[in-house]
């Protein structure tokens, strides 16, 4: 178990690293889900499988589908971040 | 832009000092269970329901979730308000590629199903309205994803949200008649799909209304025109 | 006993407090808007972590009530909370999203600086300036 929790911590904050650095909209958004995909592992761990739950169906999935569409409809000046 | 940089990095620094001393103070794998404790020792016999953070969630801190169903509704009207009318916006949104449409076609009844059961069984197993809904709602934004010139209907999305929040009051009023405002109702054994008194009906109706409101909300963001 | 119960939590608070740092610092450094977004996305999973985190106890069990007696279980009232303070951050993300819209619909533009510059020539704030003069 404590292999998970370490590999969970891991990923979940290189992807906040992620979010902070890429320069691609997408990809940040991407990693974004990738955070609360590990906090819902995260939350499993905790013994509250009910907010994992929440967190997995929301964070993951609404938040990222609505993130990815706004961006769509920036066009070409919501994809890149100088 | 260095400097900016600079000051933001040394207020989070002694911001994460500061919570750093906190978290320490707080403790970790020893809670004081104040209020949780007597719940946990009480919920199965004053509520009946097996999953304790429901009884929790709708019955001890039912106001929380009460204002919580006004703070989503607020924003999903303030949304709309922002965006404006909808048009039909087909010009700029072509078709989806042929797995999209197939595999939105394909997982819409599953999505059904799973976030029927999900909703229905909030009492018992890990689960309720909100998790439920959403994936309710995603299984009507796919189908939209896939055909963006469909549309959703807005009449139905706001009916079925309008009427089941009202349901949700409806029954948390009728708790007046016993113990209080949205005081559960007894009924039904514990772990069977009928128990927990009222517990179900609400979550059935919460889920209703944040998976209507979800879709409707992502149906609008999907349409509102460029000016 | 107490220094595995240690390490656990220097983990589960460390984690979250460098989450909130690193969504904190992409909220204050950064000028598109929809990676201002992000950060406050990120700034609210690891209040989420830290909150769920308090009321866990090793050994204990999820609270779900299953057949035979119950064990020792972890608190169940953070878990309550939490669940609605997610799914309001959902709401304020799609809310926010609108009004993000809106101001690229209005401005041209995401970037906060262009946004600052723009609203400095803009009379009245409704951007009837910015939409007259370009084209």
């Amino acid at each position: 178990m404590i292999w998970l929790l370490g590999l969970s911590l891991v990923v979940m904050l290189a992807a906040a690293f992620a979010v902070l650095l890429l320069r691609d909209l997408l990809a940040a958004i991407a990693a974004a889900s990738v955070v609360s995909l590990a906090l819902s592992v995260l939350f499993v761990i905790l013994r509250a499988p009910d907010v994992a739950l929440a967190e997995a169906a929301v964070g993951t999935g609404l938040s990222g589908v609505l993130l990815a569409y706004t961006v769509h409809r920036l066009g070409a000046a919501g994809r890149y971040d100088p | 832009m260095r400097g900016r940089d600079l000051a933001a990095l040394l207020f989070l620094a002694g911001l994460g000092a500061l919570l750093a001393s906190v978290m320490a103070e707080l403790g970790f794998g020893n809670p004081p269970l104040r209020a949780g404790g007597p719940i946990l020792e009480q919920s199965p016999s004053q509520v009946g329901a097996a999953n304790i953070v429901t009884s929790v969630v709708l019955a001890y801190r039912g106001m929380d979730t009460l204002v919580e169903l006004t703070i989503l509704f607020t924003a999903a009207t303030a949304a709309g308000m922002v965006l404006g009318q909808g048009t039909r916006a087909g010009r700029s949104q072509s078709p989806a590629g042929f797995i999209l449409s197939t595999a939105a076609d394909a997982l819409f009844p599953f999505l059904l199903v799973l976030g029927a059961y999900i909703i229905l069984h909030g009492h018992l197993t890990p689960g309720g309205g909100f998790q439920g809904g959403t994936i309710l709602a995603v299984a009507f934004f796919l189908p939209l994803l896939a055909q963006p010139n469909a549309g959703i209907d807005e009449r139905i999305t706001t009916w079925v949200e309008g009427s089941a929040g009202a349901a949700f009051l409806l029954i948390a009023l009728a708790g007046l008649a016993g113990d209080g405002f949205m005081a559960p109702f007894p009924g039904g054994e514990l772990g069977e799909l009928l128990s927990a008194g009222s517990l179900p009906v609400l979550y059935l109706a919460l889920g209703l209304k944040v998976g209507a409101e979800l879709a409707g909300l992502m149906g609008r963001l999907l349409t509102e025109d460029e000016a | 006993m107490t220094s595995h119960s240690d390490l656990l939590g220097i983990m589960f608070y460390g984690a979250a407090v460098a989450l909130l740092l690193i969504g904190l610092y992409t909220m204050l450094t950064r000028r598109h808007l929809i990676r201002v977004l992000l950060g406050l996305t990120l700034v609210e999973a690891g209040v989420n972590l830290a909150l769920v985190a308090a009321g866990f106890r090793p050994e204990a069990a999820a609270p779900i009530l299953g057949p035979g007696a119950a064990p020792a279980m972890v608190d169940p009232v953070p878990q309550a909370l939490i669940l609605t303070a997610i799914v309001i951050g959902v709401g304020i993300l799609a809310f926010a999203l609108s009004l993000v819209v809106r101001i690229h619909r209005t401005y041209g533009s995401v970037d906060l600086q262009v946004i600052g510059e723009r609203l400095a020539s803009d009379p009245d704030g409704t951007g009837s300036e910015i939409r007259r003069r370009a084209p």
